[in-house]
């Protein structure tokens, strides 16, 4: 088993959302390369409270890369530097003995920080309750196998369906924009046969919605490089697709009425 | 309160209980349902589907998580699957074999009525969750695809990839979006529950601490619904989330809602063993891999040869050689005690010692590497992330760990605690699986509850509450578990010693691991409970917790969490001590039979303990609801 030794953390501190942030230097003379992230975190904020002094706030919960509670700017870096991981599933593996790290919260415009790494992600369930959804009454659905699924659909579903809503893709777009984490509940939704009758009017609010809250996407592609589910940038084209025809349509059904 | 256990079981036939239960329940009206308002504490796959159903039927819902959204509950990391009596597969499932697997997997020991339900309701769920669009797995003719899980001869389990969990609970949670988006529920996030409020012995309400600025507050209701999960962190290490714990269930015990069986703790046979003392957690991996990856450990204790060097001649497959219809795929109690006997045996693989193989060459080899990628391709990368290691080239390496907890608040057909209008779904109830759960059963159920149970069987409560007014939060009861509340709170900031929460659970952990794990007997249960107390007392003394109670401060919530723990421990192992038998999860080595297996005890032990709480931890009291069989013959569970 290897360790690391001497490494140094700068970590953002703020008291809370209106107050003065800043950096604060820790030493972690040794950890073992098969700790994670977090546990150093963990082990730092353990030697905090001993020495009488306030732990490091972050948010976290299941530690297995599928909850999307855990959130920070490692080195500038969207959960930091492996592809394709959440903060808590990084190893310590992946760093050397003396490195340098900055930690940082999510840097959006819609996340406000509460507490040091702690952020407000709440618009991104804005976003869902405006459209996130397939409207099926408890109790009143027809065989599950009626409808049968072509592989590939499903599969193709599922694929935008893995989004953790951690929110990295705001965090790492130059806008703040949240056009990747929206894109993915609008495909895995409006691919799926079950997601025909509402596509158009959920595309139109969910995009509304967003846009209230988040900033405009320019096609950068931070998005896709920083999201831990590796969310392709594709699922942004289906909803700009079905955003353009739900204003149409949309518009042609009212008139109907 | 002095408790009364009435199981309320529906008459009839075992097949008939639940739809006579429906036709003769009494009801609440549509107009009516507005008039009522109910809490839902926690937003996991239970509360979030309880919430959603009840705000749908157009009762007032207040839902309340302590995460900051409730897409992120534990139910989230439920990777292998969920479970239907469809027959889909043709290979003769129907609801009487659900049944009867779901009580022979819990040794005998749930009640038979509850587990009839839900696999009666469990092909409704599959419908429900299809047609808010879970993308479960297909096959190519776009059917429905389903896998076989331990404890069953019949494929029933339906998934999506390894992210079966996250997939319901973001269907739960975008049902419970949609009512929150209409106004029909108000949602409290980074809100804990911390106490339970009774008036004229009834639930009223709650009372609350807000995670953001320490705020406590009163809510008060019609009924109350707790489905606020496990305790398996108990143990400190588990593969529960980080956040999961027994406050809520445990303050309403405190109040009055019976404990039943907090000895049933299921310890999962595949997970990654510990890597150092750091560790934070455990991480599970899927038993669904156990249909095709085959676990052994070399037949010398002094093996030194990488895995693939070691001949098959000197490998055991200890349990396709003990189990050989069963195999592999033993039920999770079964193989966790294997597992234990062959590292306590000095055959554990790995640096510590402390796993044993799961090995997918073969399946490789019979599938194509593609196919056994397609089915496990993410747990494959959570293996290889956690340990640096590709199990395409070597074995996995696995150890039991502490996984989930059949225990939970005694609640009786409706799902009713023992205090009237406190109801209690999913995990945190001790319902449906008797001494031992079934994989891919708990999901199953805590949907169970929330969207097809608990809208029918609350009804009768709260239709004699109609035009009731509910109390109201100035009421002297709230004030009073206010004060208490905050003094709580702040007599942990005060205590100033030298340890933090941490450090307490971890050492409380061990020692429930130790004595009340996988296998216990009663000289070690008696000194846990020696042990717990005295720990419990330095926690009092020498608890260190810093920052203040108006801003965020998780180490303050740590504390709060660990001192119930400190109770919750005592009572797992005070009930299992009392239980002077072996059954599923709960193995006293001084009741097994020759070959080391379980033995059951029916003529004295086929009872729920149901414990009250006295004020003293160390003198709970005892009750009994007797376990009665009308369909199913008792009979020793056997998978060999
Ligand atoms: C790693 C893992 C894999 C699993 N895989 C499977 C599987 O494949 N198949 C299967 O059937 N089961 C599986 N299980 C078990 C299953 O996931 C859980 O039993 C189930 O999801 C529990 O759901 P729940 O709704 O009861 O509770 P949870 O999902 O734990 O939700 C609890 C909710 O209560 C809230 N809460 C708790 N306390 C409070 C409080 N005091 N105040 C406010 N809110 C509170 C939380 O915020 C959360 O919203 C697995 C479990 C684990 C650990
Ligand atoms: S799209 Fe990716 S980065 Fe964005 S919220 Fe979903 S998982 Fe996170
Ligand atoms: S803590 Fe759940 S994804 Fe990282």
């Amino acid at each position: 088993m290897s360790t690391l030794t001497n490494i140094t953390l700068k970590v953002w501190r703020q008291d809370g959302p209106d107050e003065q942030g800043r950096f604060e230097t820790h030493q972690i003379p040794e950890i073992p390369a098969e700790a994670s992230f977090l546990e150093m975190l963990d082990f730092l904020n353990e030697r905090l409270v001993a020495e009488n002094k306030e732990a490091i706030v972050f948010d976290h919960d299941c530690r297995e890369g599928i909850c999307g509670t855990c959130s920070l700017m490692i080195d500038g870096r969207a959960h930091g530097p492996q592809h394709g991981t959440a903060t808590c599933q990084l190893h310590m593996r992946t760093f050397a003995s003396g490195d340098e790290i900055v930690i940082e919260p999510w840097r959006a415009a819609a996340f406000p920080i509460i507490k040091d790494l702690m952020t407000d992600r709440a618009p991104l369930d804005r976003i869902i309750e405006a459209g996130g959804f397939i409207t099926a009454a408890t109790g009143g659905a027809p065989d599950a196998n009626l409808i049968p699924i072509p592989k590939p659909v499903a599969d193709a579903s599922m694929d935008a369906a893995a989004c953790i809503g951690c929110g990295a893709c705001v965090a790492a777009c130059p806008n703040g924009a949240a056009n990747l984490f929206t894109g993915a509940k609008i495909a895995h939704l409006n691919l799926l046969p079950q997601g025909q009758a509402e596509r158009f009017q959920r595309s139109e609010a969910m995009v509304e919605t967003m846009d209230e809250y988040f900033g405009s996407c320019t096609n950068h592609g931070e998005c896709e490089a920083a999201c831990p589910k590796e969310i392709s940038i594709d699922v942004i084209a289906v909803m700009n697709a079905d955003y353009l025809k739900s204003k149409l349509k949309n518009r042609k059904s009212l008139s109907r009425t | 309160m002095s408790i009364t256990l009435d199981s309320k079981i529906p008459e009839g036939p075992m097949a008939d209980k639940w739809s006579n239960y429906i036709a003769s329940q009494k009801l609440v009206n549509p107009a009516n349902k507005r008039k009522f308002k109910i809490i839902v504490v926690g937003t996991g796959l239970a509360g979030a589907s309880a919430a959603a159903t009840l705000g749908e039927l157009g009762y007032q819902v207040e839902a309340f998580t302590f995460h900051d959204s409730p897409r992120r509950a534990h139910s989230i990391a439920a990777q292998g699957g969920i479970n239907a009596a469809k027959n889909y597969q043709g290979d003769g499932d129907s609801v009487h074999r659900l049944f009867y697997d779901t009580v022979k997997g819990g040794d005998f020991r749930a009640r038979e009525a509850n587990v009839h339900r839900l696999a009666e309701v469990s092909v409704n769920i599959i419908d429900q969750m299809v047609a808010q669009g879970v993308p479960f797995a297909r096959e190519y003719g776009g059917m429905l695809s389903n896998r076989s899980f331990g404890g069953a001869q019949v494929s029933r389990t339906f998934y999506a990839r390894g992210q079966t969990g996250q997939q319901l609970l973001i269907g739960a949670y975008q049902q419970l979006a949609r009512q929150i988006g209409l106004g029909n529920v108000t949602l409290w996030n980074r809100t804990e529950m911390v106490d339970v409020v009774n008036i004229d012995g009834r639930c009223a309400g709650i009372v609350t601490r807000d995670l953001l600025n320490g705020e406590v507050t009163s809510h008060s209701a019609h009924a109350v619904v707790l489905a606020t999960g496990g305790y398996g962190n108990a143990f400190y290490l588990s593969t529960n989330a980080m956040a999961c714990n027994v406050t809520a269930a445990w303050r309403a015990h405190r109040r009055g809602a019976a404990f039943a069986n907090p000895c049933y703790t299921q310890i999962h046979p595949t997970c990654i063993p510990q890597a150092d003392d750091f560790q934070s957690k455990l991480t599970l991996m899927s038993e669904s891999l156990r249909n095709d990856g085959r676990i052994w450990v070399p037949k010398n204790p002094d093996e030194t040869r990488s895995p693939d060097q070691i001949p098959e001649a000197d490998r055991d497959y200890y349990l396709e050689r003990i189990y050989p219809s069963f195999g592999n795929l033993a039920p999770r109690d079964v193989s966790s005690r294997a597992a234990k006997r062959a590292v306590d045996a000095g055959q554990g693989v790995g640096p510590l010692k402390n796993g044993v193989y799961l090995d997918f060459a073969d399946a490789i080899s019979r599938l194509g590497l593609d196919v056994v990628w397609e089915r496990y391709s993410n747990l494959f990368e959570m293996y290889e992330r956690i340990t640096g290691e590709d199990p395409r080239v070597v074995p996995m390496r696995i150890y039991p760990a502490s996984h989930y907890t059949m225990g939970g608040l005694w609640v009786d057909y409706e799902l009713q605690t023992t205090i009237p209008g406190l109801f209690c779904a999913g995990e945190a109830n001790f319902s449906d699986h008797g001494a031992n759960r079934l994989g891919a059963s708990a999901l199953m159920q805590g949907l169970s509850d929330g969207y097809f149970v608990l809208p029918y069987t609350m009804a009768p409560y709260l239709s004699e509450w109609l035009n009731k007014p509910i109390p109201d939060t100035s009421h002297e009861a709230f004030a009073a578990a206010e004060a208490e509340a905050s003094d709580r709170f702040a007599r942990y900031l005060a205590t100033n010693g030298t340890r933090g929460p941490d450090h307490f659970h971890r050492e409380l952990g061990k020692i429930i691991w130790d004595y009340c794990g996988m296998d216990r007997n009663k000289a070690g249960l008696e000194k846990a409970l020696a042990e717990i107390p005295a720990l419990h007392d330095e926690f009092q003394k020498d608890l260190n917790v810093t920052g203040s109670d108006t801003s965020v401060n998780q180490t303050l919530e740590k504390a709060a969490r660990v001192d119930d723990f400190f109770e919750l421990g005592m009572l797992m192992c005070q009930d299992a001590l009392v239980r002077e038998e072996s059954c599923g999860g709960h193995f006293r080595s001084e009741h097994q039979t020759q070959e080391g297996e379980a033995k059951r005890d029916d003529e004295n032990f086929a009872h729920v303990t149901a414990w009250e709480w006295s004020g003293d931890m160390a003198a709970p009291i005892e009750h009994r609801e007797p376990l009665e069989y009308e369909v199913m013959k008792f009979q020793t569970r056997s998978y060999k």
